[in-house]
């Protein structure tokens, strides 16, 4: 089980990592700035295991991919969004964080609801309901169950 | 079946005769570009690579114009890995040369590539119509080792574009109406192709500004059909097509939009998003504190004759910072020859060093609490140009540079 953190719609990656953070040397260097904009207290308050559930077109924007690296750091174990604009979905497919398509949850879930996903039964449970999930094209879940795309590269000889 | 030009491009990129909407292909990349803002994190990732190599140095091109020059000692840091990583490799490298994009239109994109940038706005090659799409730096990294990557081909919006542009309205009226029409999400994950007579009216510098903001609407990539404008484009900076591709005659669109271009009008898009677009003149009057004329989207030469042309003989508001920024120090040269530095300068305006400036929030112009700005730049997402209670007004240089000289947002007829 982890909590909820909800927000709407059309998050842009500005606001998942501002750019003023995007040099700093590390990913762990940046992640205490995570969705500053939006809830300053996100980075602290987030525990390993907890979701972000969003709206429609989640990530749209730029292509920093520290915008997903910084949530998979601080622990977020997927995002659910109604839709997710395309390069931030490729990008958390590409380091492993999950990123499920779910069109009935949002308008269901509460801030700090207790909440789990089931990826291989592809739903989420929250307040006593369950909520079906779109399953990713088996290519992707092939990336993300492997670890990442860089994994790919390590299993070589 | 027919092919659109994105998925011409994919099927001769996968050596394969036919691709559709769907499918999943490995691909052969011809360019992979990389900036400043996240390649000292892909480097971090090769060397952590049980095997780390390149697979064709000659396709990496690796540019620094986000925070340059330098604005701390965090970025000095990331930039010193990125400039010694490219020495060390012989990876071409520019520092200071200009926007990305704008460096690769002028030095490396042709017709018919499959190009993948380390920038969302890498859309911007559909100019010369060749396939350029945002990745992130594991994409990068991918690609860098292997010289290929997997690609999703994605659906095609099509817009025929009939008519002219009427005199004082410009092609980021038109790319920024389009986005207001189908939303910040109405291209996700699609190909967005723009053809027909009315593209025959729009000079290069108009069709970089058109493609280069199709992100906005969630674009995968944005592609122009090749013609004479670009072929004459090519010869000028001596490059070749690789190929010219249309779309055939019977190629699947998801939709079709004819666009009248004679109908456009100066466009404002509003606080905090780019799909938020209305008449310029509903926005007249309201107050500024900060111009930006600049970036990859209306930095060219054009633009800041459009600027110079509006501010001759007149004076920057005096409680207003205009920053002038060309996109490349190619286009700086050309500004400095043709004197529209001198009036920008003599105006009161500020001229900086070609770079991405107050477009990506960080390096020099970004503004205070409660702060506005209109904007040449991509962007006008919260906080996007500093803090995060302040202001970004999207639109033309023409109505940029009228708003500097009033003060509040004003239209070109009106200073």
């Amino acid at each position: 089980m982890g909590k909820v953190f909800k927000f709407q719609q059309d998050v842009d990656t500005d606001q998942i990592i501002a750019s003023q953070y995007l040099l700093f040397s590390t990913i762990d260097e940046m992640k205490a700035y995570t969705f500053e904009s939006l809830d300053p207290e996100f980075a602290s308050k987030v525990k390993p295991g907890d979701y972000v559930v969003a709206s429609e077109n989640f990530g749209c924007g730029s292509s920093r991919e520290q915008a997903p690296s910084v949530l998979k750091a601080l622990g977020v174990k997927a995002v659910i969004a109604k839709s997710f604009a395309r390069i931030f979905y490729r990008n958390a497919i590409n380091i492993g964080l999950p990123v499920i398509v779910c069109k009935d949850l949002h308008e269901n879930v509460n801030p700090g609801d207790e909440m789990e996903l089931s990826m291989q039964e592809g739903v989420v449970r929250v307040n006593g309901k369950e909520y079906e999930c779109t399953k990713l094209p088996e290519y992707m879940q092939g990336i993300l169950d492997q670890g990442g795309l860089i994994a790919s590269l390590n299993k070589e000889d | 079946m027919g092919m659109t030009i994105a998925e011409k491009i994919i099927a001769a990129a996968a050596g394969v005769e036919e691709v559709k909407p769907g499918d999943i292909h490995t691909v052969e990349l011809d360019r992979l570009m990389s900036n400043d803002g996240t390649t000292h994190l892909t480097i971090d990732m090769y060397y952590k690579l049980k095997h780390p190599r390149i697979a064709d140095v000659n396709k990496l091109v690796w540019i620094v114009d986000h925070n340059v020059p330098c604005d701390s000692v965090k970025t000095a840091a990331s930039h010193k890995k990125m400039r010694d990583f490219a020495k060390e490799h012989g990876i071409t490298f520019y520092e200071g040369a200009g926007v990305c994009h704008q460096v690769m239109m002028e030095n490396h994109v042709t017709s018919g590539e499959l190009i993948f940038g380390a920038d969302s706005h890498t859309c911007a090659y559909g100019a010369v119509g060749a396939f350029g799409t945002g990745v992130g730096c594991t994409d990068y990294l991918y690609a860098m080792v292997t010289g290929k990557s997997w690609l999703l081909v994605p659906e095609t919006l099509r817009f025929n574009l009939t008519g002219k542009l009427p005199e004082g309205v410009y092609a980021r009226d038109l790319i920024l109406t389009i986005i207001g029409q189908i939303g910040a999400n109405g291209a996700n994950y699609m190909a967005m192709e723009f053809g027909g007579e009315g593209l025959k009216t729009l000079d290069m510098s108009a069709r970089i500004a058109i493609c280069n903001l199709c992100v906005e609407a969630g674009a995968k990539t944005a592609l122009m059909e090749v013609d004479d404008i670009t072929r004459a484009y090519l010869k000028e900076h001596g490059r070749k097509p690789k190929h010219e591709f249309t779309s055939d005659a019977d190629a699947k669109f998801a939709k079709v939009y004819d666009i009248d271009l004679s109908k456009i009008k100066p466009i404002v898009a509003k606080p905090h998003f780019v799909d938020s677009v209305v008449d310029a003149k509903e926005c007249v009057g309201t107050h500024i504190d900060e111009a930006f004329l600049g970036s990859c989207n209306n930095g060219r030469i054009e633009d800041l004759r459009v600027g110079a042309e509006i501010l001759k003989d007149k004076k920057v508001h005096p409680l207003v910072r205009f920053l002038v920024v060309p996109a490349s120090a190619a286009v700086y040269e050309q500004a400095l020859e043709e004197g529209l530095l001198k009036i920008f300068m003599d105006a009161g305006a500020i001229v900086m060093n070609p770079n991405c400036s107050v477009c990506w929030g960080s390096c020099q112009g970004v503004i205070g609490e409660n702060e506005v700005l209109i904007s040449t730049g991509t962007r006008n997402f919260k906080g996007r140009a500093g803090h995060k209670d302040s202001f970004v007004y999207l639109a033309s240089a023409a109505t940029v540079t009228a708003s500097a000289i009033k003060g509040e947002i004003a239209t070109a007829d009106m200073v």
